[in-house]
Formats: structure tokens, sequence, C-alpha cells
């Protein structure tokens, strides 16, 4: 699918949002500063995915958090539906804007039994007589594939694929139209994977949802993400629609990232991703571009100078990309950007 | 949650709890129906009935089946109406425990910081100070009574209840349950009591039965010592401390309280332990 950025109001719209933690470092010294998420663009249209994928501790979980309004940003504005977030009521956020977690094991009250859990966020909102939230709870649990004999359930009776389900209900109960997917599918068993990502594609035809949809399986995020954006030290890295970006990646982080997924061919072993060093300390970041020390592709000004995130091939493709090589103002100085 | 018959089953089937219940059931009983079951009232003195053995002795009086006490009272029925003393003292010293050390561990886990640094200082500053000697100088200042036990005991034992539910609540908070809470819109108090207290509540229930056990053996320790409840109120730790100067005549005055002491703190302590492996909800799987 594909959505017209120009034309279309974005549900969401993330302008130069940061957030930064205080790390203490003992009693005496002064605490240092960690940008989990530092100045992140990003426009979703109703109705599209946009996937955001990036190795752990990229700050990909806590743009999640942001957005879905459990933590707030330290820099910036999140407008959703064209208002600001923090001018949002707690109660009405909840009904534009659901989460749903990585590890159904812990996102589910173990003391509450599975219509419980999905008639809670009615509870809190005070919707409805008790009975007719348990109704509409087993109606919502009935749609995500959970038959009415599991209503009264516990969660320690269910499996993580079924617990995922009651996840998902609970957070379409509201009727949200931003649903912020944290890893939704990683801590199921592949065959269930499968399974719980053709439910969520189901659910947002039907339930005209938007889907921010955080992961580290590339896989999973082609499958599923109308543009996926590539971040990388709080920063993104490279924005682009996602055939365009799994068919030619122009950042050479996103390069690298795409040749670490493993083949199922044997003997292949593990791929070379032609990458120096590892991945740097979030407290002690490099100047200039954050990823330059471990680039292959380093040149002049990437040490100095952060790189903006620019429309990528002059403005030809739909793509952006926060790289030196592919400005016009520092002409490339060995060969051209396509080469992976 | 679970069906009355399923709550019945579990609770049979874990030994320990099925016999620190019956035990403990015992003993409420004992303390309930006092007037009905003591066979003479605890304060009636006669003192030409004084220091009769129990019934194993070859002197013993079919009257008094545990022998009398060095006043010539009945041991069977100060032992009894003791029970209340103990049960009371137990249980009403961990309901006031219990709440300021849930509330204060449930606010200085969840909210964390500098909240949690207050609280934290407020708990040390409390492990610093010494129980006996604590209640000593109250008891000089305005009295020994049961009252001025309960309210020292209860007022002072909140520490450890506060460091458990603290741990306990933060572990409970980092979990994705109280976010999904959080994301849905509840308040905080909502949280805390909806989401945070049920899942804390089995490691509550353990250490406020440990506390509760404790509280009874301080009772008689700081009743021992002349500062708890004050004679004629038949308390178990009194009666140990005013048989202490018979100790070598008659050994059972002291022996009977004590041992009923200890069965009461072990019933306790079963309990607790049971109504722990009984209330946890089956990890993952």
């Amino acid at each position: 699918m594909t959505f017209d950025h120009t034309t279309t109001e974005p549900l969401l719209s993330i302008r130069n949002v940061a957030r930064r933690f205080s790390i203490p470092q003992g009693l005496l010294k002064p605490p240092k500063v960690l940008n989990a998420v530092n100045g992140i663009d990003l426009d979703v249209a109703p109705g599209e995915i946009v996937g955001i994928v990036g190795e752990s501790g990229c700050g990909k979980s806590t743009l999640g958090r942001i957005v879905t309004g459990l933590m707030p940003a330290s820099e910036g504005t999140i407008l959703l539906g064209g208002r600001d977030v923090s001018t949002i009521p707690r109660l009405e956020l909840a009904r534009l804007v659901q989460p749903i977690f990585q590890d159904p094991y812990s996102s589910l009250n173990p003391r509450r039994s599975i219509a419980g859990t999905v008639a809670e966020p009615l509870h809190i909102h005070g919707i409805g007589e008790s009975s007719k939230r348990f109704e509409k709870a087993v109606e919502m649990l009935d749609r995500v594939g959970l038959p009415s004999r599991f209503a009264n359930h516990f969660p320690s009776q269910l499996s993580g694929g079924q617990r995922q389900r009651v996840a998902i209900a609970r957070a379409l109960i509201l009727n949200p139209q931003l649903i912020v997917c944290d890893e939704p599918t990683s801590a199921l068993d592949v065959s269930v994977q499968s399974q719980i990502l053709n439910l969520l594609m189901e659910l947002r035809r039907d339930f005209k949802l938007t889907y921010l949809f955080i992961s580290h399986n590339l896989a999973v995020v082609e499958h599923i993400a109308d543009r996926v954006g590539v971040m990388y030290l709080g920063r993104i890295a490279e924005m682009a629609p996602a055939p365009d970006l799994f068919a030619a990646p122009r950042h050479p982080y996103s390069q690298a990232l795409l040749n670490s997924v493993l083949t199922p061919e044997p003997g292949a072993g593990v791929p070379d991703i032609g990458l120096r060093g590892t991945f740097p300390d979030p407290l002690n970041p490099p100047a200039g571009c954050v990823f330059h020390p471990r680039c292959p592709r380093e040149f002049g000004p990437c040490s100095s100078r952060v790189p903006a995130l620019l429309p990528a091939d002059s403005g030809q493709g739909s793509g952006q990309v926060a790289c030196h090589l592919a400005n016009p103002e520092f002409s490339s100085p060995t060969e051209p950007l396509h080469v992976a | 949650m679970a069906t009355f018959s399923t709550i019945v089953r579990k609770v049979t089937a874990h030994r320990g709890l099925t016999l620190g219940l019956v035990l403990l059931a015992a003993i409420f009983a004992m303390a309930i129906f006092a007037p009905l079951i003591a066979p003479f009232d605890p304060y009636d003195q006669d003192l030409s009935r004084r220091l009769i053995p129990p019934f194993w002795s070859p002197k013993a009086n079919p009257a008094h089946w545990l022998g009398t006490d060095n006043l010539g009272r009945d041991y069977l029925s100060r032992l009894i109406y003791g029970a209340r003393i103990s049960l009371l003292i137990g249980f009403a010293v961990m309901l006031i425990s219990g709440l300021i050390g849930t509330l204060l561990g449930l606010i200085a886990g969840y909210f964390g910081g500098k909240t949690d640094l207050f609280i934290t200082f407020l708990i040390t500053t409390r492990l610093a100070i010494p129980v006996v000697l604590v209640a000593l100088a109250v008891v000089a200042m305005i009295g020994g009574s049961l009252t001025v036990v309960i309210l020292v005991l209860g007022l002072l034992k909140w520490d450890r209840i506060a460091v458990v539910m603290r741990a306990a609540t933060q572990q409970v908070r980092s979990l994705d349950y109280v976010a999904a809470a959080e994301a849905a819109g509840a308040s905080v108090p909502r949280i805390i009591l909806r989401e945070v207290l049920p899942n804390v509540f089995p490691q509550l229930v353990v250490v406020a039965t440990v506390e509760a056990a404790s509280a009874i053996l301080l009772e008689a320790a700081l009743s021992f010592l002349g500062l708890g409840v004050q004679p004629p109120l038949p308390s178990w730790g009194l009666m140990i401390a005013e048989a202490k100067t018979m100790m070598f005549f008659a050994f059972w005055m002291i022996a009977i309280p004590g041992t009923l002491l200890a069965i009461l703190v072990f019933a306790i302590n079963l309990v607790g332990d049971g109504l722990r492996d009984v209330i946890v909800p089956k990890g993952r799987g």
C-alpha cells in the first residue's frame, strides 16, 4: 500500500523528538546523559504501517513508549491527529493510541481473568455496566480468535500466542486509531508469529488501524510494513518504503543490517556484514555521524558533521537518508551510492 | 477468582497449611470460647490450693487438670484466657504494622526516585531503633498496658513489611501489565490497588505472618521483663515470668505456656508459608 504524504494529513507526526536519561555516576561525579532518542522526525499516515528497525539499544522501544504516552519526551513535539500529545488528557489519549508489548507473559496481570483483562480499559473509562463490559470483552476476544470458553481463564492457562491475542484484544477494546506494537512477535514461537502478524493485518483492515511497528526482525517488518525507518543510536539513519529499502538500502548501516540476515543455505555460515568495531557506548557517542567509527565508507565530513535526514536520490525516490554520501554537497568521493 | 471447592482442595492438598490452620483454629477456638471451656475463673486466687501439680503427678488434683500457680489460680483457665492476649497482640500488631509497612512499601516501590530515597531513609532509621529499648522507654513514661504494647509494637514493626513490599512493588512496577494499565488511562491509585497490590499480596502474607509471630514472641518477652501486659492479666509471657522463681520446683509452669507459645508461632508460620504456596499463580506455562 502506498500513501501520499504530501496530501493526506498525517495521523502521527513526530517532530524533533528526543529523550534523555540521566545516568548517575556515583555520589560525587555529575550524572551522565544518555540520549536514547535523539531528534527524530517521523510522519505516519492514517492506515499506514510504519516499521522501525534497529539493533538493541538503538532507542526504538523508547520511541514507542514516548508515542504511547508512557514516557514524556525531553524535547520536541508529537502530534496525534494534529494535536499535541502532551496536552491530550490521559483518558482521551488512551482512546487514540494503545500499545502491544513484546512479552505476553508480563503484559497480562496474572491475577485477572482474560475477559477481565480485556474489559479493564472499559472499566477505567466507565463505559457500560459490568455485564455489558464482559459481553463486549468476550466479543473482542472472539474477534481476535479466542473462543468464549477462554473468557474466565487466567493467563497462566494460556499459551504465548493466546496471551498475545488477549493483549491485542485489550489494545483494541477502546477503539484506538494508532497501535504501537513493540516487538509483538519476538517472544513467540515461529509458527505462532505468522498467525499473530496475519491477525494484525486483518485487524488493521477491519478496524482501520494505523501501526507503528517496532521490531528487530527484518523479515517481519518486510512482510508487514509499508514504510520502514532504520534507527541507529537514537537517530533515524534511513526511512524508505519497505520494498525500496529491502531492494536497495542506501545508508551503509541499512546495508549492513540487511546483510546480517542469516540465510537458510547450508554452509553459508555467518554473513560478513563488513562493519568494524562494536555498537558504541551510548553514554559516549561518537562525534559527527554516530555511525562513522564502524562505517566501511567513512570519508571527510563524517567524523565532524552530523548528517541530516534528507530526501535520497536528490528527491527522485520517496525515501530519506541521513548520510553524507547521499548529500550532493559532499560529492561522493569514490563511487555512487547504489552498490549494495 | 477460583471457586470455593478448588480453594478447599488446594488447601487440604498442602499438608503444612492444613496442620497450621488446624492448630491455629484450635487456639482461636480456645480464645473465643474461653468463658465456656475454662473450668475456673482465671483471676480466682485460693492460697490453700497453691502449686498443685498437673495430672501426671501423683499429687495431682482432678479438679485442676494442669494444676495451679503460686497464687492458687487454675493454670488451665489462665492458659485458655492467655490465648486471647497472644492472638489479640499478634493480629492487632500485624494489622497496624501491615498497614503502615504496605503503604510505605507500595509508595516507595511505585514512585521510586526521591520518594523512594525518603522512605528508604525512614526504614533504615526505624531499623536502627531497638524495639525493646523503645518499649522500655514508653512503658517507663506512660506505664505498661495491653493497648500500649499493641501500639508500641504496631508502630515499630512495620520496617520489614515495608522492605519486602518495596522490593516486590519495584519488581511488579516494571512489568508490562502496569504499563498497559497506564496506557489505558488508569489512575495511579487504581494501578497500585488493582495491578500492583494483588500481585505483591503473596509476599505480604508471608512477611505479615512472620511479623505476627514475632510480635507474639516480643509481647511474651516484654511481659517477661515486666514491661508488657501487667498482672493479673493472664498472658503466656507473663505466666512464664511469674513462674521463673518456681523454675526448679514446678517446671511445668514454664514449660506449658512456653510450649503453647511455640505451637502458636509454629502454626502461624506454617499458615503463612502455605498461603504463599496456594496464592501464587502457577508461573509461565
